[in-house]
């Protein structure tokens, strides 16, 4: 099949890729684009690890087409620091150990960042149903709901 | 995981297009939000070789709030449904059965479209590729016996899109474009009992828009569903109720079940409670009844007793909280 020609913006810089049509946005932005951060761990929609944002929209992008990145923006978590300076939910999972392996997170941190976008006040229930989507196989997830609560409760006072 | 097999990519901008583009390829499906289609091909189930995308026309994300019905196009998202103020009461059920829907991602992603005709679900066949094979297939899909129901020729997998149910409760009614022009049936008829072949529409006819009946009584309606885990997961049983009271008795009264059977569908026999006191008796009766239509099978690792008694219990729930 003839690869289409996709423009796109990631991470805010206009980028420019060939996919096939089957592609999805998760092979694209690991294989094509070399951005590896974003995770592979079902490719069904079940565990996050492959979250990012797509225009704004927390989505699964073993879910989405290449294709369908076309003319939108994508964020992903090679975006997420600013420069050096980490993003107060990455230094959080830091200091407060909220991983292991480290495979989920990327995708927990999107999926963390896009709930407090909209709600820097959420209940440690509102955390947990935000996340329900991202599976962690270490850390038994009480570390990483505590991480958000406390850097929703920073980002608050700041 | 495997990669997704080739496959062409058709971008229509409005619905006679889509029809056209979908008629001209042999194997052709519709994609909206793509969170049940691309699973179901790259497991195998699934084997289109073209792909028509509905998301860039325009027509279908409109949600109009017309004199005698509201009108939800087929690609709406579920988030857009759950937050939609048109959805209030007394349409309460529809928005919180889309709230209800799989997680945050994949509700700002699934479409309504998607949603009312998702394919049935069973634990032998939403399997890998290998899985199935190793299990000699089933009769949905490339074998020859049904592991549920090994004596018959029937297919017992689950519908199980949580939106459907909610909106029986209102007469809806589907518009559908196909090669032939539109037509308009009332969604109940949009299924039928056969897990292998649950949707009546004739192939390649496009889900446009659900239209919803305003309703003048004071009904109040609600949804609820059990699952393996509170937050997230298909529905094991999903119970949508509208209830109307009149001088504290039952004037109005539909429940619908999905998750329990190839269809979703409105239980039967419920005009026997017209009139009576919502009291514990009355409740503990309709518990019974609906229990009784709720006839789930082995098609989940959940056992189907625990499917069918719960099923009563919510509705006795909702229809004790939802006043
Ligand atoms: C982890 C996970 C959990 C889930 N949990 C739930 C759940 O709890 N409840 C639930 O109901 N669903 C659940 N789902 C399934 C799915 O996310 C939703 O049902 C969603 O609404 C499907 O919509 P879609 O737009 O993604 O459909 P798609 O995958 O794009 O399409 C599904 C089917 O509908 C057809 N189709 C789509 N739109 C139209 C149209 N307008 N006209 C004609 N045919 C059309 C497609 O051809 C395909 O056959 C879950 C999925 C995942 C991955
Ligand atoms: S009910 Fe039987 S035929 Fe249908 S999917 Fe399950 S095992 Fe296969
Ligand atoms: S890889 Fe996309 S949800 Fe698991
Ligand atoms: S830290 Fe290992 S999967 Fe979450």
């Amino acid at each position: 099949m003839a690869k289409q020609h996709i423009t796109t913006t990631i991470n805010g810089e206009e980028t420019e890729y060939l996919c096939e049509p089957q592609e999805t946005l998760l092979d694209v932005l690991r294989d094509q684009v070399g951005l590896t951060g974003t995770k592979e761990g079902c490719s069904s929609g079940d565990c996050g690890a492959c979250s990012v944002m797509l225009d704004g929209r927390l989505v699964c992008s073993c879910l989405v087409l290449g294709v369908e990145a076309e003319g939108k923006t994508v964020e992903t978590i090679e975006g997420m620091a600013d420069g050096d300076e980490l993003h107060p939910l990455q230094q959080k999972f830091l200091e407060e150990a909220a991983l292991q392996c480290g495979f989920c997170t990327p995708g927990v941190l999107i999926a963390a960042k896009a709930l407090l976008d909209i709600n820097n006040d959420p209940t440690e229930t509102e955390v947990r149903y935000w996340l329900a989507g991202n599976l962690c196989r270490c850390t038994g997830y009480d570390k990483i709901i505590r991480a958000v609560m406390d850097t929703a409760a920073d980002m608050r006072g700041a | 995981m495997e990669h997704l097999p080739e496959m062409h990519l058709q971008h229509p901008a409005t619905v006679e297009e889509a029809v056209k583009l979908h008629a001209a390829a042999p194997a052709s499906r519709y994609l909206a939000g793509g969170s049940d289609l691309l699973v179901n091909i790259r497991r195998g189930i699934e084997r289109p070789d073209s792909l028509v995308y509905l998301n860039g026309i325009a027509e279908l994300h409109t949600i109009t709030d017309g004199l005698e019905q509201i009108s939800i196009g087929g690609a709406v998202t579920l988030r857009e449904l759950a937050e939609s103020q048109l959805l209030r009461k007394p349409f309460s059920a529809v928005a919180q059965a889309a709230g209800k829907v799989a997680g945050p991602s994949h509700r700002e992603y699934g479409t309504l479209g998607g949603n009312l005709c998702l394919d049935t679900r069973c634990v032998f066949y939403n399997q890998s590729e290998w899985w199935r094979a190793a299990n000699n297939y089933c009769l949905k899909y490339r074998g020859d016996i049904c592991h549920v129901a090994p004596g018959g020729k029937k297919c017992f997998a689950a519908f199980s899109g949580d939106v459907a149910p909610a909106l029986l409760l209102f007469d809806a009614e589907v518009e559908l474009a196909g090669p032939d022009g539109r037509r308009r049936i009332a969604l109940a008829a949009l299924y039928r009992n056969d897990g292998m072949d649950h949707l009546t529409m004739t192939r390649g006819e496009l889900l446009v828009a659900v239209h919803v009946p305003k309703i003048p009584a004071p009904v109040r309606t609600g949804y609820a569903k059990s699952r393996v885990r509170g937050s997230i997961d298909f529905p094991l049983a999903g119970v949508a109720v509208r209830l109307g009271l009149q001088d504290e008795k039952i004037a109005d009264l539909r429940i619908g079940l999905t998750g329990v059977s190839p269809l979703p569908f409105l239980v039967r026999g419920l005009d026997k409670f017209v009139g009576r006191k919502p009291d514990d008796a009355c409740l503990e009766e309709l518990r019974e009844v609906v229990r009784g239509q709720a006839k789930a099978m082995k098609t989940t690792l959940t056992p189907p007793h625990y499917r069918r008694r719960v099923a009563g219990a919510l509705a006795q729930k909702l229809a004790e909280s939802i006043f």
